[in-house]
């Protein structure tokens, strides 16, 4: 079991003193949130893709490589890449370069991103959205997986013995899951493939994603990849802590009430009840993710979003040092108790190099 | 086993006691009796969204509905009829009608047998209905049966003049347009794959890949 943070990068004003940081200042508080994440023992660090303010992230590769360079197990990964929008040809690239120089600690998950005006801006039309997310992950898939593609499709020019470079690393492509919300035809394409299916659930009530992660375990077994206990499920989650129960209720409420998304909406208290946000003491965290497995079932990667809604740099390293050193360590105890022994880990390029050679040991036999 | 139909009503008003409510209450006892005389039991599940108020608006900022509203919703969109009234508000339906009509999924209504009603100060804003109310139900697919019923303040102690029926008259013809449509209509029963995947869908895209 994987555990990690994710991003989106947003540059939001701190409600309680009306500070806001430059988007320098944001983008190197990222790295530093990153390095706590390896420091205090996660597993991954995620980061969103965006191509308008408030967001900083529109280049997760460089942002990501260059955390790769001051971290010696992090997994890097992405939440999400824009399969829409960018072109699989550099995803491809971009990736596999990645993989090589963070020695193959590189994954990443797609998505189709929730800014509609991204489509025009980089010449796509959003009604093509589901299309464009098929076809284009079609073409990364064989980029990554063939030496010389040939290849015509709907939305890009076509390709007449194109060898992508760098060849991923060890010839095995970064594990890719695909994050979704609402369509199933997203959950259909990642049973397809056997890829990973991340369930961002933190902002709607679990019942939807239940069903949708149900549906994505029995597609992975209809398509010949395992049993539905399985195949590879991600989920998000969110929290905020303190030792006392209350003092994290009063410390966290002014960035509930004004956060992008969800502010000035439905109360504190509601939505912790509705959808993933725990805001209390590390054991009430801790209850209501370990709690998760009996609504999906075991499940491989759990992601939390710590650093949004303006929280200063000081409280979001506060609060991994009581992730990693008081929550996680529990959860991860509480994940492996009846964990059946035939449900797999997060696939990480150690794996995959091996199963691999263990296909190719098969068949030379 | 009998068949019973299910009839949702939306009532927008926001006073109370409200016009709105007292006209969503005559349509949905005419309506009621109407399908009695042609031996059809209905079940009524009235609406009212003053009291959801809240939960749209949070629906609104948040993209999902408190289960309070998600039952409301599903009420509605899987009804066999609806009986739809709103105050007239500044010449349109009011704001919280449309917003509870926003956050329905587009698709939902579709074939859905309506009536439209709504109440005004005046009868000056008798067309909303036809102008307002009607292109709203017509873009959702839904079925609004031709006479909509508007009541002015006026209309509640009036016997009519020579150019338009009382209202108790038009609220039996409206009343019986609609039962004959929900006489037949079996929206109640269907069952709806919310993963149904779109007609011709291939998980690796219908391109040619070589």
């Amino acid at each position: 079991m994987q555990f990690g943070i994710f991003t989106v990068s947003d540059v939001t004003t701190d409600p309680t003193d009306g500070s806001t940081p430059t988007e320098g200042e944001r983008i190197k508080n990222i790295v530093t949130i990153a390095k706590k994440a390896e420091e205090v023992g996660l597993d991954v660090f995620a980061l969103g893709e965006h191509h308008n303010p408030p967001f900083v992230s529109s280049s997760p590769t460089t942002t990501l490589a260059y955390i790769a360079a001051q971290t010696e197990k992090l997994i890097l990964s992405t939440s999400t890449t824009l399969i829409t929008t960018n072109d699989p040809v550099k995803i491809a690239e971009d990736y596999a370069m990645l993989q090589h120089l963070s020695d193959g600690r590189a994954d990443l998950m797609m998505g189709r991103g929730n800014t509609g005006p991204v489509y025009p801006w980089f010449g796509k039309d959003i009604r093509e959205g589901i299309p464009l997310a098929i076809e284009n992950y079609s073409l990364l898939h064989k980029l990554w997986r063939e030496e010389f593609v040939n290849w015509e499709g709907k939305f890009r020019t076509p390709l007449q013995g194109f060898q992508s470079t760098p060849r991923p690393l060890d010839g095995v492509p970064p594990f890719v899951w695909h994050g979704s919300i609402r369509s199933p035809e997203i959950a259909e394409q990642a049973a397809f493939y056997g890829d990973g299916f991340f369930a961002n659930n933190i902002f709607w009530p679990k019942e939807h994603y239940m069903r949708l992660v149900s549906y994505y375990r029995q597609r992975f077994e209809h398509y010949g990849h395992g049993t539905a206990a399985q195949a590879i499920v991600g989920l998000g989650g969110q929290a905020f802590m303190r030792s006392n129960s209350q003092a994290a209720k009063t410390e966290f409420r002014p960035y509930f009430d004004n956060a992008p998304v969800y502010g000035h909406g439905p109360s504190m208290e509601d939505f912790t009840e509705q959808t993933p946000l725990a805001v209390g003491s590390p054991q009430e965290v801790i209850d209501k993710y370990a709690g998760m497995r009996e609504h999906f079932g075991d499940y491989q990667r759990q992601l939390f979003l710590m650093d949004h809604a303006g929280l200063p740099l000081k409280t979001v390293l506060e609060q991994l040092d009581i992730l990693g050193e008081e929550v996680v360590p529990v959860l991860r105890k509480e994940f492996a108790t009846n964990r059946p022994a035939d449900v797999p880990d997060a696939p990480t390029h150690a794996s995959l190099v091996a199963k691999r050679d263990a296909a190719l040991a098969a068949t030379a036999v | 086993m009998p068949d019973v139909k299910m009839i949702a009503v939306i009532t927008a008003g926001l006073s109370q006691p409200s016009s709105t409510r007292l006209l969503a209450d005559r349509l949905t006892e005419a309506t009621v009796n109407d399908l009695r005389e042609r031996g059809i039991e209905a079940e009524v599940r009235v609406v009212e969204l003053r009291d959801l108020a809240q939960d749209v608006t949070n629906n609104l900022l948040t993209g999902f509905p408190s289960a309070k509203l998600d039952e409301a919703i599903t009420a509605v969109t899987g009804a066999d009829a609806l009986i739809a009234v709103t105050p007239i508000f500044t010449t349109s339906y009011s704001g919280l009608f449309k917003s509870f009509i926003d956050i329905l999924d587009p698709q939902s209504l579709t074939d859905l047998p309506v009536l439209l009603g709504a109440t005004g100060g005046t009868d000056r804003h008798s067309l909303a209905i036809d102008y307002a109310m009607r292109p709203l139900f017509s873009y959702l697919h839904a079925v609004a049966v031709p006479t909509g019923v508007y009541a002015a303040s006026a209309d509640w102690g009036s016997g009519g003049d020579s150019a338009s029926s009382t209202l108790p008259a038009r609220i039996a013809r409206a009343a019986a347009e609609l039962a004959a449509l929900a006489a037949v209509s079996d929206r109640s029963d269907q069952i709806v794959d919310p993963f149904a995947l779109p007609e011709g869908f291939s998980p690796v895209g219908s391109f040619s890949a070589q």
